[in-house]
Order: C-alpha cells, then sequence, then structure tokens
C-alpha cells in the first residue's frame, strides 16, 4: 500500500449566515465570520493504493490534477462559496462543514476505496483533516 | 472522522537538564541544551479536536472556545517564561516530547467539559525543522 498526496490552492470568498436568524443574532452566534471575508485555501488530498504493475502508479498524477481542476477548482476557485455554489445553503461554510463536501465529491469522483484523507487548510493555523470512511463516521 | 487543528505560538525559554543526571551527565547528554542560563525557541503548537459537527454553526467546537482554553490553559502560562520554573517541570525535562504531554493533559478535562468534540493530537514545533506529535489511544 502506498500513500501519495498533491495539494492544491485556491481562494473564496464567504460568511457565516444562519437563514433563521437576524443579522444581528448571527453577527453574535459567528462574530466577524458572519461579515464577507475570504481565505486563501490549500488542499491536500491523499490517496492509498497499490501501484500498477505496469505504469507503476497508483492514480496518474495528470489524472489527479485533472480531476482536482474539475471538482475543486472549477467549482470553488475565486467563486462566493455562499452565493455561487449550491453547497451551503443549508449548512455554514465553516472549514468543517467545507471539508465534508470536498471531501464527499472526491469520494465521489475518485476510483472507489482510493481516497484515504483530506486536509484543508483555511489559512496556515487552521485545517480539517478527513479521513476514510468519511466525515460522519 | 473529521478533526478540527488551530495552531498557536508561544516563545518560550528553556533548559534540558535532568534532576536525575549530574553535572557532567546533564551536559554530555544535552549538549548546549544543557546551557543553565537557558535558551529558547518559537514554539508552535497543534491542538486537533474530532467529533460530530453541530448541525447549527458547522463547528465540531467553537474556534472561540478552543482559543479561550489553549490561551488560559497553556498561552498565558508559558508564553514568555522559562518552562523550568513552571511546577508542571518540577520533576520533569521540558523537552518539546514532554510539553506534548503536558499540554495534552492540561486540555484535554476542559476541551471535554466545553463539549465540542474531543482532544485527538498535540503537536509541539519547536522549530521548523523539529516537530512532536502526541496522541493518547482511548
Amino acid at each position: 500500500m502506498v500513500r501519495i498526496t498533491r495539494a492544491i490552492d485556491f481562494s473564496a470568498s464567504l460568511h457565516y449566515r444562519r437563514p433563521e436568524l437576524s443579522a444581528a443574532e448571527n453577527r453574535q452566534l459567528f462574530g466577524r465570520a458572519a461579515m464577507a471575508h475570504g481565505h486563501n485555501y490549500r488542499l491536500e488530498v491523499t490517496l492509498s493504493g497499490t501501484p500498477d504493475p505496469v505504469s507503476g502508479m497508483v492514480l496518474d498524477l495528470k489524472q489527479l490534477k485533472d480531476l482536482l481542476e474539475r471538482e475543486v477548482v472549477a467549482r470553488f476557485d475565486h467563486r462566493d462559496l455562499v452565493a455561487d455554489t449550491p453547497y451551503f445553503e443549508k449548512e455554514v461554510p465553516t472549514p468543517e462543514n467545507f471539508a465534508a463536501v470536498l471531501y464527499r465529491l472526491l469520494e465521489g469522483a475518485l476510483p472507489r476505496g482510493m481516497l484515504a484523507a483530506i486536509r484543508l487548510y483555511q489559512d496556515p493555523e487552521c485545517f480539517v483533516d478527513v479521513t476514510a470512511p468519511g466525515p460522519g463516521a | 472522522m473529521i478533526s478540527v487543528t488551530r495552531r498557536y505560538w508561544f516563545p518560550a525559554a528553556h533548559v534540558l537538564r535532568s534532576r536525575a543526571l549530574s553535572e557532567e551527565e546533564n551536559v554530555s547528554l544535552y549538549g548546549k541544551c544543557a546551557n543553565p542560563n537557558g535558551h529558547g525557541h518559537n514554539y508552535g503548537l497543534e491542538v486537533s479536536v474530532a467529533g460530530e459537527r453541530d448541525p447549527r454553526t458547522g463547528w465540531i467546537v467553537p474556534p472561540e472556545t478552543l482559543d479561550a482554553i489553549v490561551r488560559s490553559r497553556v498561552l498565558d502560562r508559558f508564553d514568555h517564561r522559562l518552562l523550568n520554573e513552571d511546577p508542571l517541570f518540577h520533576d520533569l525535562v521540558p523537552s518539546a516530547e514532554n510539553i506534548a504531554i503536558v499540554v495534552y493533559r492540561e486540555l484535554a478535562a476542559p476541551l471535554a467539559k466545553a463539549g465540542g468534540g474531543r482532544l485527538v493530537r498535540v503537536a509541539v514545533i519547536e522549530t521548523p525543522r523539529n516537530r512532536f506529535d502526541y496522541e493518547e489511544t482511548s
């Protein structure tokens, strides 16, 4: 078994807001995160598998690069997580919730059983790890 | 499993010396780290908490709660201090390994009491080249 990790960087804007709460209540609950702000995210994606006997690779890194471009960068880079994506209509885009969304997207896009873990850095001082079998387990 | 990690910094001084060893043995074992006048590091501290995400807030633990516990239990205590003078290190060499263990034990109970997840890891980054991870298997 080999683990391979690839990192990508992207930037997005966001704010935390519960629709059932007033602006003042949101500000009270979430502090400054209730206001419009942004992060330079870094996502590390770790796959595990046995190298293919012919290619010597777990997964062609070009394939992984294209997959991350399609699943993550195209969806989230230079977007607003709340206004421009369908993932935070009912959930607040905390790094925990965002990492759970990313884990599910990648789990669905990668060959079955290959995704071992992701680490989402919201900034250099805060990150979320999701490890197989997933965020709810 | 899902966990959130936040990183903190506290410059502090320490001396690596064991009361169980003679002067010669300390110098031989710890080398320049045994300098009796001390030396210091910009310690980095990573605290990892795992658990369920609150369905309303999306947090495992509110960051302000985690920050307040780490600040009151660790940073206020160790920041800009000589670690050897802290009672926690009276009989314990303040090596980075021991700092990680001591910090873990200081944080586990208040974090459990705060209710947002459980402590799963403490890492001490002593220098950009040295990192020490401590986990307790339940």
